[in-house]
């Protein structure tokens, strides 16, 4: 999940009686599965959560290039190599893509980023921890792709049509993500040496309690969820997609041969999940201010990117005014 | 045994032709390596893109003539033990056949544009003429290279021109990039032993040929940039074509080696 903690602005949800006729005429169409587009006329804070969501989402595939460019210039194969570019430079076309539907929504790209710069705006928590051996590559895609998926299959049918219409296309690139970076874990636990595989537990001993974090606080912690709901902007709580993504990956966690650093994980017959230990909120409220390993050394690189290119943008601007000119 | 073999895969005696695929391949693996290093630096996200573009090509290229490179190399030596990551991986410096144009550092955004500029109007050249090689395999993959190096001297070219003709600081640093690179052009236009075998083989085109055309391209792109050209009479630093490289290459290569170096014994990533 790649936007955690929204705010909606709201504490509690106004009943269609409530809500005035344009408003009302609104959740009708909502409640109809009709897609909201950016000519309607929606509530404010409707617009202005979608425009935190979007853009949070947006950043997120911004600041998760990072972690994953740490290793490109040390991938091992040629084929490795070209699919993890290829892999990153997806990335950067979904922050492209987010940010262009956020835009439809009024909102310009280069303030929200500079809200990502200045702290006001979040990414994802998870790309503020390190990646610190070459099976985070695949860990990454695995867990990490894998939990955004099973956050994002739903958000195909988000309200909003340009999100919703963002996230057909990605959902069909990370799938092919987490099929990449479950294959390099594989071929090291099947046929890696001893080194290689206790690379692939160690990376899953790091990864595995963060991607559980990645679906947001548990439901009875988050606070905007009946109004993200009420809206379609959100189709399911927190807790039910984290089960979800939990039970579709402790049997391909098996596959590989690894085991969870989680000492309550086992199968509960009865309901047929998947039962998980407690998680540290503790820890994900840290990293969410700003206090996980990496939050300053991401925030920086991706600052200093912008800063050290000013003087690029400003050719290129001062570049086409002077063609302009001389065309008139 | 094994391990010795390997490490002096190049330095042994190859045919000119595998000299030849080692300069194609090492210029497109190294280039692309300087790539890989921009990820998540470029000035605007749609740069972002277009670097990795052009990355992921180079990349390709690589993957191509360094796998015919090695199968030549099998093939003389009678051993399947030779593929392009091999290559690639585990070669030193000394083995590595690319210009020293590009192997220079990324610097600012001049520098990676002017880099990769001198090299394009090169590359588009060369691979036009390898594209009609009389080894067929050549003149396969040099035409689906062309392609790309065609898009990618379009845009290096685009980019020399906004950055050379847009505010008086990036005219100074594009005209900066160009000096100080300028003095690594000499050898992509002048022919050794191993060019000119190729020529006389009907491998690879005359370099004089493709020299001609370079200076034309960069003559056109640095007026339209308003940008001075340094002379062609300039001192010019070579030794890539032949393994004696910057101090810089050792670097790239230490980064880009480090996993199958530091583990010999994974066969598998």
């Amino acid at each position: 999940m790649y936007a955690q903690l929204v705010e909606t602005g709201s504490n509690k949800l106004k009943t269609l009686d409530e809500m005035d006729p344009e408003e009302r005429q609104f959740q009708e169409r909502i409640n109809d599965e009709i897609k909201i587009e950016p000519k309607n006329w929606m509530p404010d804070a409707y617009r202005k959560t979608l425009i935190r969501q979007i853009s949070q989402h947006a950043h997120s595939e911004i600041v998760g290039m990072l972690p994953e460019g740490n290793w490109l210039t040390r991938a091992p194969t040629l084929k490795r190599k070209l699919q993890l570019m290829a892999k990153i430079q997806d990335e950067a076309g979904h922050g492209l893509y987010l940010y262009s539907a956020m835009e439809t929504l009024g909102a310009d790209r280069d303030e929200e980023i500079d809200k990502l710069h200045d702290g006001r705006a979040k990414y994802s928590s998870i790309f503020n921890y390190p990646t610190l051996n070459w099976a985070d590559m695949g860990t990454v895609g695995w867990l990490v792709d894998g939990a955004a998926i099973v956050n994002q299959v739903p958000l195909q049918r988000t309200s909003y049509g340009p999100y919703a219409r963002a996230m057909i296309r990605v959902c069909k690139e990370e799938s092919f993500h987490q099929r990449q970076g479950f294959q390099i874990l594989l071929t090291m636990m099947q046929e890696g040496t001893d080194e290689q595989k206790a690379m692939v537990q160690d990376s899953i001993n790091r990864f595995w309690w963060p991607s559980l974090m990645m679906f947001g606080p548990s439901d009875e912690n988050s606070p905007n969820s009946a109004q993200s709901m009420a809206w379609k902007i959100k189709r399911h709580s927190n807790d039910e997609l984290r089960q979800r993504f939990l039970d579709q990956t402790v049997p391909q966690l098996e596959l590989l041969g690894c085991t969870a650093p989680d000492p309550d994980l086992k199968y509960n017959q009865e309901t047929g999940h998947y039962e998980f230990g407690e998680i540290d909120w503790q820890e994900f409220f840290d990293v969410v201010k700003g206090n996980g390993p990496c939050n300053r050394e991401r925030v920086e690189a991706r600052r200093h990117a912008i800063d050290n290119g000013a003087w690029v943008r400003e050719a290129a601007v001062a570049y086409a005014a002077k063609r302009q000119r001389r065309a008139a | 045994m094994q391990n010795m073999a390997q490490k002096n895969i190049a330095q042994t005696t190859q045919t000119p032709l595998t000299d030849c695929l080692l300069r194609l391949g090492d210029n497109a693996l190294v280039l692309g390596q300087r790539h890989a290093q921009l990820c998540g630096k470029a000035p605007a996200l749609e740069e972002e893109l277009a670097l990795m573009n052009v990355g992921l090509d180079l990349f390709g290229q690589a993957r191509n003539w360094l796998g015919y490179a090695a199968e030549l190399m099998a093939a003389e030596r009678a051993t399947d033990k030779v593929d392009a990551d091999q290559l690639a991986f585990r070669r030193d410096a000394q083995d590595f056949r690319n210009l020293l144009l590009v192997e220079q550092p990324n610097g600012d955004f001049a520098d990676i544009i002017g880099r990769q500029f001198l090299f394009d109007a090169w590359h588009v050249h060369l691979l036009d003429g390898l594209a009609h090689s009389s080894d067929p395999r050549i003149a396969e993959v040099a035409a689906k290279s062309l392609k790309e190096a065609t898009y990618h001297l379009r845009r290096s070219s685009e980019w020399v021109i906004r950055l050379g003709d847009g505010t008086e600081e990036s005219h100074t640093r594009m005209q900066r990039a160009l000096n100080n690179l300028w003095q690594f052009t000499g050898e992509l236009l002048q022919a050794d032993e191993i060019d000119q075998a190729m020529l006389a083989a009907g491998i690879a085109p005359d370099l004089q040929t493709v020299a001609t055309r370079w200076k034309a391209t960069v003559e056109e792109v640095l007026e339209e940039a308003t940008l001075e050209r340094p002379s062609y009479d300039a001192w010019m630093y070579t030794g890539g074509k032949v393994g004696h490289h910057t101090e810089h290459l050792g670097f790239l290569l230490a980064e880009m080696q480090y996993l199958p170096r530091a583990y010999p014994d994974a066969t598998v990533w």
